[in-house]
């Protein structure tokens, strides 16, 4: 399991929980969960197109998560946030659509794109995945502060002069450079249950923002290290693991915290 | 005039029985999503909507594969989805969306689980596809009595519910003061939405699910704040969007590269979006003209709203 | 009731509001609304909700355009933002689920809106204590902020706008989902802090009666229009009836204020209870 070309898919493993577990604390922090769920999914329509002009998916799907996040962002400063990160998926969706339509070969490619592969990491993509999540990293530093300010108080972030929507837009940014760096591995329908999960469950167990943050990092390590083991040992799908592991976990922390918040008030 | 028609609708489109049961079933998967999509866009559940959608999708594969009719799979599934968000979530919009975003990860999840088990079956990827985009031509019209059944009462339960959906919507706490029972209602309505979507991500997919579960109502809610108004106008954009995008559909077997056609998903999705725009524009219109008549400066764009929690606009 | 206060002179004014008119939506939302905040005054803003107080705040706060009047904040002109202001809003998002404790909000008071990583921690950790300590939120600095109770997490939001040094306290409805006990921790932590730190206060209210024992002056805002001055000033019959175009009564029992709709008759009535001494709540006369 540790040997040969494995080795690329744990490091690529490591890679995208750290950055899913760090970008995850700010979506579930500021109610994004929809945004990174559509911006990877909808990454894949970017992907098919790709594919069509002959060209590297990952850049396909990278153009496509970026248009998205932008699309998403200049929507979602005309009316409501949700609707416009429905209309943003849909769109890019509904032209996957028409991509596939016209390409006649593209079997395995979407289903382990989707769902994930294990063997699916070449040494030569350790470095752009690395790139993209050092990337993400450095953005999450210099956004962090007006990212929780916008998200707790938006007036006082409002009157104190930070431009909501450009914040918000350079986060959903990052969340689609997240996403473009996680599909080798985890697939892009679940890179977004890894970013959920994780900082979800890190919230009901940690008061702290730093300690949420830290929390989020280790689950995601688990939950990705366990399912690329199990895996490879069973074939199953990766992204069948992180889905039902990141509900399974986070459903248990919520039982036990209430159950011990429960036991800890006075009769 | 023959020319004109003749320009418009490719030949053969009025005579074509799949298109006369894509008309049907287009028009009554729409008018159904606008009415319930009003309320879900209000309530800000767009993700649970798109959620539900989606693991109804693969819960309708996965009774497909093992034989049973796809249908009960995709709603047994998406109800089951709905339950669990509820009893995940918070009454609270984050937490809400974390639920949903959980529950649809262990969905999709499960259903790669599934399509990777059917390994015997050699359109696994055709199904995956069909997962996700669906095809409004490929109906049969054996489902008609059903869709159209399975509509009406999730109309009726609308109807009935209408009073203390829109109270609870715009305002628990006032709803619960008023003796409404909120959490009721919101399962309830949860459970609506699920059959109503899973009704629309069988027939035409779970993308075009999605885009008429909130597009068309979102553009009727710019136009109107009346919700009632808002159902009839986000069935009526609906409608054309589907109606035009299967006219348009139907031509593009004439457009480059001839005689493959191009999806009708795309063209019912590009359609709800320029409608949408057209109805922001229009709503932007007569706010200007408003102000302008009271005599007011223009408004100062004051930030936009990047929370869920902002009004409609 | 109503402690001393000094004759205000334009130029010291904190907060100079001089003829100010909003229109939104086609509506006239505020129309000429006058009025002066001294250093260290305690002013109440009062009115039912849809008066105008928020629109005002957001005026205040250089987020809204007038179409008339002019704002001076410290002497100078409304800028995007105004360093000399803190803001308390009604609307924040403190739930549960959020790790975040006390202290973490009250340090993104003092510089959420920068950029980068804060280096400087230990001067930044010693500012948010002492700013806890001046809250009295000390001993739930670290408790999670969304399981306080709404007093508590009123003292935090305080505290996270105080800790910028303002010279200007802008408070929306803070009072608005307290319990009685609460109402009165935070009047009079907001009337110390005022006193001690020379910190203007303008907090905004739907009920005056909380504040009556604090505050200095009140403006009054009614279907946009604003009357200001001390409390006897301005709690006439007389004077809200003009503020609303309405017959508009004024009960005072016991110390506190009740205004009413007015029954037709002259315009408006001043009803006061006849033996104030007296316990029963009483015989009411007219005078």
């Amino acid at each position: 399991m540790f040997s040969g070309f494995m080795v690329n898919t744990w490091i690529a493993a490591t890679m995208v929980a750290v950055i899913a577990g760090v970008v995850g604390f700010f979506v579930v922090l500021r109610g994004s969960a929809f945004a990174a769920h559509a911006i990877p999914h909808g990454a894949f329509g970017g992907a098919a197109g790709a594919v069509l002009i002959g060209v590297n998916p990952i850049a396909g799907l990278g153009v496509f998560a970026v248009g998205g996040a932008l699309g998403i962002g200049w929507l979602g400063r005309r009316g409501r946030h949700d609707v416009a990160t429905a209309l943003s998926l849909v769109l890019m969706l509904g032209l996957g659509a028409l991509f596939l339509s016209f390409s006649v070969e593209y079997a395995a490619a979407i289903y382990s794109l989707l769902f994930g592969e294990v063997l699916g990491v070449p040494a030569d993509e350790l470095l752009p995945i690395a790139g993209l999540g050092v990337a993400c990293i450095a953005a999450i530093a210099v956004l962090y502060r007006p990212l929780m300010l916008t998200a707790i108080t938006p007036e006082v972030a409002e009157a104190r002069g930070v431009r909501a929507h450009r914040v918000e837009t350079g986060f959903l940014l990052v969340v689609a450079l997240a996403a473009t760096m996680t599909v080798p591995v985890v697939g892009v329908l679940l890179m977004f249950s890894l970013m959920i999960g994780p900082a979800a469950t890190a919230g009901t167990l940690t008061h702290s923002p730093r300690g949420a943050i830290a929390v989020s990092v280790v689950l995601a390590l688990a939950t990705v290290w366990l399912a690329v083991a199990v895996s490879y040992l069973t074939n199953f799908p990766i992204g069948f693991f992180v889905g039902t592991v990141g509900a399974i976990t986070y459903g248990s922390a919520r039982i036990w915290t209430g159950w011990r918040r429960n036991r800890t008030v006075p009769a | 005039m023959n020319q004109v028609l003749r320009t418009l609708f490719a030949p053969g489109f009025f005579a074509s029985g799949p298109v006369h049961a894509a008309l049907v079933v287009g028009a009554v998967v729409a008018l159904v999503t606008g009415a319930v999509g009003v309320f879900t866009v209000i309530r800000g559940q767009s993700f649970a909507g798109h959620a539900l959608g989606e693991v109804g999708s693969a819960g309708g594969s996965a009774a497909f594969l093992g034989g049973a009719n796809p249908l009960w799979g995709f709603m047994g599934i998406a109800v089951v989805a709905a339950g669990l968000i509820e009893l995940l979530g918070l009454h609270r919009a984050r937490a809400r969306d974390v639920a949903t975003g959980l529950v649809l990860g262990a969905g999709l999840g499960m259903a790669a689980l599934f399509l990777y088990l059917d390994t015997t079956s050699s359109s696994t990827t055709g199904v995956t596809v069909t997962i996700l985009f669906g095809s409004l031509f490929a109906v049969s019209q054996s489902m008609l009595p059903s869709i159209v059944a399975l509509s009406a009462v999730a109309l009726v339960v609308i109807a009935a519910c209408y009073r203390m959906l829109l109270l609870s919507s715009l305002s628990a706490d006032l709803a619960a003061a008023r003796g409404v029972p909120v959490r009721a209602v919101a399962i309830a309505y949860l459970v609506i939405m699920a059959v109503a979507v899973s009704l629309a991500a069988e027939t035409i997919g779970a993308i075009l699910a999605t885009a008429l579960l909130i597009g068309p109502p979102a553009t009727a809610l710019r136009l109107t704040k009346r919700p009632g108004g808002a159902m009839v106008v986000a069935g009526l954009v609906g409608v054309a969007a589907a109606w035009l995008g299967i006219v348009l559909a139907y031509d593009s077997y004439y457009w480059p590269p001839a005689g493959h056609g191009w999806p009708v998903s795309f063209f019912v999705v590009a359609l709800v979006l320029v409608f949408y725009l057209l109805g922001g524009a229009l709503a932007g219109l007569a706010r200007a003209r408003r102000d302008r008549r009271g005599g007011a400066m223009p408004r100062v764009a004051a930030g936009g709203c990047a929370n869920e929690h902002g009004a409609a606009a | 009731m109503n402690g001393p206060h000094p004759i205000p002179s334009a130029g010291d004014a904190i907060l100079d509001v001089d003829g100010v008119s909003v229109w939104l939506s086609g509506r006239e939302v505020l129309h000429d609304v006058r009025f002066r905040v001294m250093p260290g005054e305690f002013t109440g803003l009062i009115g039912s909700n849809g008066a105008g107080k928020t629109t005002l705040f957001r005026v205040i706060l250089g987020l809204q355009t007038t179409s008339a009047g002019s704002v001076l904040v410290g002497g100078r002109p409304l800028a995007r933002r105004n360093p000399i202001i803190g803001y308390v809003p009604q609307k924040v998002f403190l739930d549960p689920d959020m790790p975040l404790r006390a202290r973490d909000v009250v340090a993104l008071g003092l510089d959420g809106d920068r950029l980068g990583i804060p280096l400087d921690w230990r001067r930044r950790r010693q500012a948010v204590d002492e700013m806890l300590d001046a809250v009295d939120a000390r001993h739930f600095a670290d408790a999670r902020v969304g399981n306080l109770s709404g007093g508590e997490q009123q003292r935090v939001l305080i505290a996270h706008a105080l800790i910028s040094r303002p010279r200007l306290l802008l408070l929306d409805e803070p009072l608005a989902n307290l319990d009685i006990r609460a109402e009165g921790e935070v009047v009079a932590l907001l009337a110390r802090i005022a006193r001690e730190q020379q910190i203007a206060v303008l907090i905004s209210a739907h009920d005056v009666n909380p504040l009556l024992p604090v505050m200095d002056r009140l403006v009054y805002v009614a279907a946009g229009r604003t009357a200001s001055g001390t409390t006897d000033e301005v709690i006439r019959a007389e004077v809200l009836s003009a503020l609303y175009g309405q017959h508009v009564d004024v009960l005072r029992v016991h110390g506190r204020i009740l205004v009413v709709a007015g029954a037709a008759g002259p315009s408006g009535v001043t009803v006061e209870e006849r033996d104030a001494a007296a316990d029963e709540p009483g015989i009411v006369a007219l005078r």
